[in-house]
């Protein structure tokens, strides 16, 4: 829609009414179905946006109705419509909240997810800069190492990791999450950090420098103050992966309330071959609530980080 | 206040020589401006001094201390980056603050030294302003601001106006020069801005290819160019070069005769060949003179330059008469033999 010659809304409408009619204005044939045309936009923009919408949002919806269907209405399709709930109820939360450890859970997930990325943050931050700005002999390979760390899949780390984990007596505790987060963690947030601080102008450090800052003085005053975005979008990716993962939190917790959300409503909440769909729903309605509110504050900052946009 | 003294000083990036041992002393309370084409080395020389670029051999001694390995902090200067280099997340007060908070100043001396700093350049409406809020002309202000609360022994300063428009330069270049002379610190600044350097300058270095073509006072430079680059890079328009050879006490080149200069140099014998040097300025509007076909006038208003050519060679003319003549008239001028500069063909040096 970029190149095509501005026309009012009023123009456009008409060009509209024309086609809907079949009629043809004097010499503007050819120019019917222009860029900006309201029926071109509704085919090419309106209509992929709302289908794009209905693929992505009808888990969720479906999370959210399950949750507040009693069991009856969820197990008759044919006397009742699956997609809408005809008497809500509350009775599946009430089970998640108050016959499981989901209050733990929660508190657990969040303290692994927080803990987690604070130092994977913290691991990442010096080890950006001291591979972008100090530039000391074999920082390429070092970012390159970090990086190809990032490349071995998760299911194939689980088992060394889990040698670790047994020997320094951590397994069933969160510290075994907090510590083998950062494994896949750090790279990615290093090599996203690399890439942020590289978008910060080098004469800002150089004239620090020469006005009496030390290293880490110009990194907490100058570099990283204009690295927030970042950071921030750092935090939130690594938030976001500590709090879905499941693999290693299968692995290295087994006691039912050191459980982590993910884990413990697919491992608690079905027993036998019983699903108890209403609460599992219920727990994962609850466990994505945090990190889509976090998303939302800060979604502004992660794509601006991410497309490397720099401002001085 | 110091004296700043660069001794030999070799500088390598890599197998890469940049600078090929430069000498520069500049005494205490000079305006130095290191001045050529980009890529000549100047930047890297001031950020040399600065502490920015390691000295791969020679010596740099500030205030007769030598600073090879000093940390930039310890070397007690101020620099003025191109981009002005503001620190974008604070305000205009905290920017030009920020290197005596970092030596734990008290409030009250801070607040002393920018209100002062501020005074001088009359910053003091835009202080609780962050740099995106302020005019290219204001940053550049702070910048300099930023430099002089820190009450250095040396000012450097890495082409601060190439950033600005062209009024703004003017206008910042009386100001940097007005600062100066208020000051009186010590000061070496980089451009290659010739007029810049011309206006500006106590001395001025020209640098070329790593190397150092010429030092001098502005004037010496114009009046005295040492070697064909300087001759060439020192004055607008551009000096003039003729090719030719010395015959019968006048200078040939094709077809056209020449004067030669008042005090003939002892090398100027017959036969040698030379280049003929002669500033747009210093060609007269002579009726007795040699003929050119004027190609391209450019009045100004205060003069007019005249592209022509003489004989086989195009030269520029600038008269403070107004020029009648149209494209393909000839117009008869005649060199001032006091002002006309003979240089060797081979080596580009100045005949003397």
């Amino acid at each position: 829609m970029t190149d095509a010659k501005p026309i009012s809304p009023a123009e456009a409408d008409q060009r509209v009414d024309a086609e809907v009619s079949g009629g043809v204005t004097e010499g503007e044939g050819p120019q019917l179905l222009s860029w900006d045309s309201r029926a071109r936009r509704i085919v090419t923009v309106y209509i992929p946006l709302v289908i794009f919408l209905i693929v992505l949002l009808f888990p969720f919806y479906w999370m959210a109705v399950t949750t507040f269907k009693p069991d009856n209405e969820l197990l008759d399709y044919k006397n009742h419509n699956p997609f809408w709930i005809s008497s809500p109820t509350l009775d599946n939360i009430k089970k998640l909240l108050f016959d499981t450890d989901y209050g733990h859970w929660l508190v657990t997930t969040m303290f692994v997810a927080i803990g987690s990325t604070f130092l994977s943050i913290l691991a990442s931050v010096l080890a950006a800069y001291a591979i972008q700005r100090l530039r000391f002999r074999g920082s390429d390979y070092v970012g390159l190492a970090i990086y190809a760390a990032y490349l071995v899949p998760p299911s194939i780390l689980f088992i060394p990791l889990a040698q670790v984990v047994f020997q320094m007596g951590l397994f069933d505790t969160p510290f075994a999450l907090i510590l083998t987060y950062p494994t896949f963690l750090v790279p990615f947030c290093t090599w996203l950090l690399i890439g942020y601080f590289k978008s910060i102008p080098y004469e800002l450090e150089e004239c620090a420098l020469i006005d009496g800052a030390s290293r880490l003085q110009i990194l907490r005053r100058i570099t990283l103050p204009l690295a927030v975005p970042g950071l921030i979008s750092a935090g939130i990716f690594a938030f976001t992966l500590s709090w879905n993962e499941f693999i290693y939190a299968l692995a290295f917790i087994s006691s039912t309330e050191n459980k982590t959300v993910p884990v413990a409503i697919l491992t608690e909440l079905v027993s036998g071959d019983v699903y108890h769909w209403g609460a599992l729903m219920a727990g994962a309605l609850l466990g994505s609530l945090p990190v889509a509110v976090f998303y939302m504050f800060f979604v502004e900052y992660y794509v601006s980080s991410l497309t490397g946009a720099v401002k001085e | 206040m110091a004296t700043v003294s660069v001794r030999a000083v070799r500088k390598a990036f890599g197998s890469t020589e940049v600078l090929h041992g430069v000498d520069v002393e500049v005494e205490d309370g000079e305006f130095v401006i290191l001045v050529g084409p980009s890529g000549c080395g100047k930047s890297t020389l001031l950020r040399m001094i600065a502490g920015l670029e390691n000295v791969t051999r020679g010596e740099i001694a500030i205030g007769g201390r030598v600073v090879n390995n000093v940390a930039p902090k310890e070397r007690d200067i101020a620099m003025v980056f191109q981009n002005y280099a503001l620190y974008p997340h604070m305000t205009v007060h905290d920017n030009m603050a920020f290197s005596l908070s970092l030596l734990n100043a008290p409030k009250e001396v801070i607040a002393a030294k920018v209100g002062r700093a501020a005074e001088i350049l009359g910053l003091q409406p835009y202080l609780q302003r962050y740099p995106r809020q302020l005019s290219g002309g204001q940053r550049q202000r702070v910048a300099m601001g930023r430099a002089i609360v820190r009450d250095p022994q040396v000012f450097l300063f890495d082409e601060p106006l190439s950033n600005l428009d062209a009024k703004l330069r003017v206008a910042m270049r009386a100001e940097i020069k007005d600062l100066h002379q208020r000051l009186g610190t010590t000061t070496i600044y980089v451009t290659h801005d010739q007029i810049e350097a011309m206006t500006m300058a106590d001395k001025i270095v020209v640098m070329n290819g790593g190397n150092v073509e010429q030092m001098g006072g502005p004037l010496d430079l114009y009046d005295r160019p040492d070697n064909l680059f300087v001759a060439g890079f020192i004055g607008s328009p551009a000096m003039n070069f003729l090719k030719g050879e010395i015959r019968g006490g006048a200078f040939h080149t094709g077809d056209v005769a020449l004067p030669l200069p008042l005090q003939v140099p002892s090398g100027a014998q017959d036969g040698r060949r030379v280049i003929y040097g002669i500033r747009p300025e210093h060609l007269l509007l002579d009726a007795a003179g040699v003929a050119a076909t004027v190609h391209v006038t450019e009045p100004t208003g205060s003069e007019t330059q005249v592209i022509m050519n003489l004989g086989t060679t195009q030269v520029v003319g600038a008269f403070r008469e107004r020029i009648t003549q149209k494209p393909g008239q000839s117009l008869h001028i005649a060199p001032d033999p006091a002002l006309v500069h003979l240089f060797d063909e081979k080596t580009g040096t100045r005949l003397s």
